[in-house]
């Protein structure tokens, strides 16, 4: 097997090369202005990444512009849902709400959720969306199955899409 | 000088200065002893202290290096991070391997660590001038004002090295032996250089005692300049008696774990840290005595014992600067270049700035001390182009491309 070698041509070390001295004089020099460049860090607390409009965070349940839940728990999330993440028990609504039906349970496992975004794909009446937030933590296990309550706080109110009820 | 501190000095009650003093007859007076405890005291809380700070520094002033923060979330700026460090190092498991010398391995952290604690006891840290016998004389004031104190601290700093060598050997395991026996053999390579490198300050200053040596300096003017080639290798050889990169073999995470001390674990590891700071407060403040004045600068040091302090603090505290710059500056020396440098470079420059020292002064000709930098950086230079000439066919240019058409076989 042939091997093409190609010959590196090095500068010959000059003396002041061989003296090392100026190499660590300059490296000291680089090191010490590196002290007051700008900081890459983020204070991660007060500081969070600003996501893209296109981001997949956690998925939440959210209200529509006067402030009442849009989700009718036809289940068709539960449904596609790949890794079955979604768990929801229907019921009737009180009078006074835009819709008669809606979820008595809607528990969401972030466990299990794969973060693929097909319940905000399925859902007909734009109840769940995709949500930006990335911070998704939990001290036990029963911490990571987010309620319907909780789900609703986080969704809060979306304005924009569709308004099917608009007028009832 | 009277009492620990110079009681006198300091403006004190004179019942308070009665105290601390000594008897009239020169003898230790009860007072005296507790006086000069509480001194100790104090010295060792403030080497202790300053350990604590240098570990929050370090991660600072390397975070600051490499465009990060560092830790600046316990206290102000990051300040209480050793606290939170002590807290954590307090309650963690002492781990003591079934496989280790267990005497040896309890022993080894303490011997690492009390001999830089003890070093700092002839160190002077502030001073003032005195009339005596009709010239102004800077006095300086320390712990112990030893005749030998530069020999004290040379032998001193020797012992460090057993506690390093005691902990890799006693841990019984690859790495720390190897650490160990790198620390050993690194200490044989520097300590000679670094012992030279003093000789020509004392052979000016004309006395072992640290106080005499500033008095010197004071009088005349700071070694850096009439012996910047001693200072330089004592600058480089203490980085070497600490084990601070670019000579921090004896550790050298990279390749050993965590050397001589990767079996250790909680407040053993703690020590052996903490001689590790200790160890390079102690050199800061010892190049800062024998080549920057120690504790004067300029005239500055008469307003005040406090002033005195005060420099001596920032001096230290520039040299404490210098270790961490240089440790995120230069990179691990290899074993053998550390002995190259040690015995090849180091030594011969020692000793011709000895003999050179000493020859001006035995011929009384004061003015070759301006001549002996030019002369020295002049032997320096000769002495790299001689390994220069010497090493000059490994730096020849490789053989030219091969012709078009034509191929190297490997």
């Amino acid at each position: 097997m042939t091997v093409t070698v190609k010959p590196v041509r090095r500068r010959k070390a000059s003396f002041l090369d061989r003296l090392y001295l100026p190499a660590i004089a300059k490296g000291l020099s680089i090191t010490f202005m590196r002290m007051f460049k700008p900081k890459v860090t983020m204070q991660f607390p007060e500081e969070r990444w600003t996501v893209r409009d296109e981001y997949r965070g956690m998925p939440v349940l959210v209200s529509d512009d006067e402030g009442r839940p849009k989700c009718v728990a036809c289940s068709l999330c539960e449904f596609v849902c790949p890794p079955k993440a979604i768990f929801i028990v229907p019921d009737e609504l009180e009078a006074g709400n835009n819709v008669e039906r809606g979820p008595a349970v809607f528990d969401l496992n972030m466990l299990r959720c794969i973060y693929c975004g097909l319940c905000e794909e399925a859902c007909p009446e734009e109840a769940i969306f995709m949500s930006k937030n990335y911070l998704v933590w939990g001290a036990e296990r029963e911490d990571m199955i987010f309620h319907k309550d909780k789900l609703y706080e986080l969704g809060g109110v979306r304005e924009e899409g569709v308004k099917k009820w608009k007028d009832k | 000088m009277m009492g620990v501190l110079g009681t006198a000095q300091l403006g004190m009650a004179p019942i308070v200065a009665h105290i601390f003093s000594k008897n009239d007859d020169g003898s230790a007076s009860f007072g005296w002893v507790i006086g000069r405890i509480l001194v100790v005291l104090l010295m060792v809380h403030v080497i202790l202290i300053l350990g604590a700070l240098m570990v929050w520094a370090e991660r600072r002033v390397s975070a600051w290096m490499q465009d990060r923060i560092g830790p600046n979330r316990v206290g102000p700026q990051g300040l209480l991070q050793p606290l939170a460090d002590l807290g954590k190092f307090m309650f963690k498991e002492d781990v003591i391997p079934g496989h280790v010398n267990k005497v040896m391995y309890t022993i080894a952290p303490l011997i690492a660590t009390i001999p830089a604690l003890i070093t700092f006891a002839v160190v002077p840290f502030t001073g003032s001038y005195e009339t005596v016998g009709g010239e102004s004389v800077a006095v300086s004031w320390q712990i112990a004002d030893l005749n030998i104190g530069v020999l004290y601290i040379l032998a001193i700093a020797g012992i460090g090295v057993y506690g390093i060598a005691l902990g890799g050997w006693a841990s019984n395991s690859k790495y720390s032996l190897l650490g160990g026996v790198r620390a050993s053999a690194q200490m044989i390579s520097y300590e000679l250089s670094l012992g030279l490198a003093v000789v020509p300050v004392v052979l000016m200053a004309g006395s072992l005692n640290l106080g005499e040596i500033i008095a010197y300096q004071a009088e005349n003017t700071w070694l850096i300049f009439t012996q910047p080639l001693a200072f330089f290798i004592f600058l480089t050889a203490s980085y070497a008696e600490t084990n601070r990169l670019p000579f921090d073999m004896p550790e050298s995470e990279t390749e050993l774990v965590a050397g001589y001390h990767t079996e250790f674990s909680s407040m053993k590891f703690a020590l052996f840290f903490l001689a590790e700071y200790a160890n390079m407060t102690v050199a800061a403040a010892l190049v800062t005595t024998l080549y920057l004045g120690g504790w004067t600068f300029f005239g500055l040091e008469t307003l005040g014992w406090g002033m005195g302090v005060l420099i001596f603090s920032l001096k230290v505290i520039f040299f404490l600067f210098a270790f961490i710059w240089v440790r995120w500056t230069i990179p691990r020396f290899r074993y053998d270049q550390l002995m190259n440098l040690g015995w090849v470079v180091f030594l011969p420059l020692t000793l011709i700035n000895v003999v050179l020292t000493a020859g001006a002064i035995a011929l009384d000709q004061t003015w070759m001390f301006f001549l002996l930098p030019v002369l020295l950086i002049a032997a320096a230079c000769v002495a790299t182009w001689i390994g220069w000439k010497r090493d000059e066919d490994k730096f020849q240019p490789l053989p030219t491309a091969p012709a078009a058409g034509e191929e190297g076989h490997a």
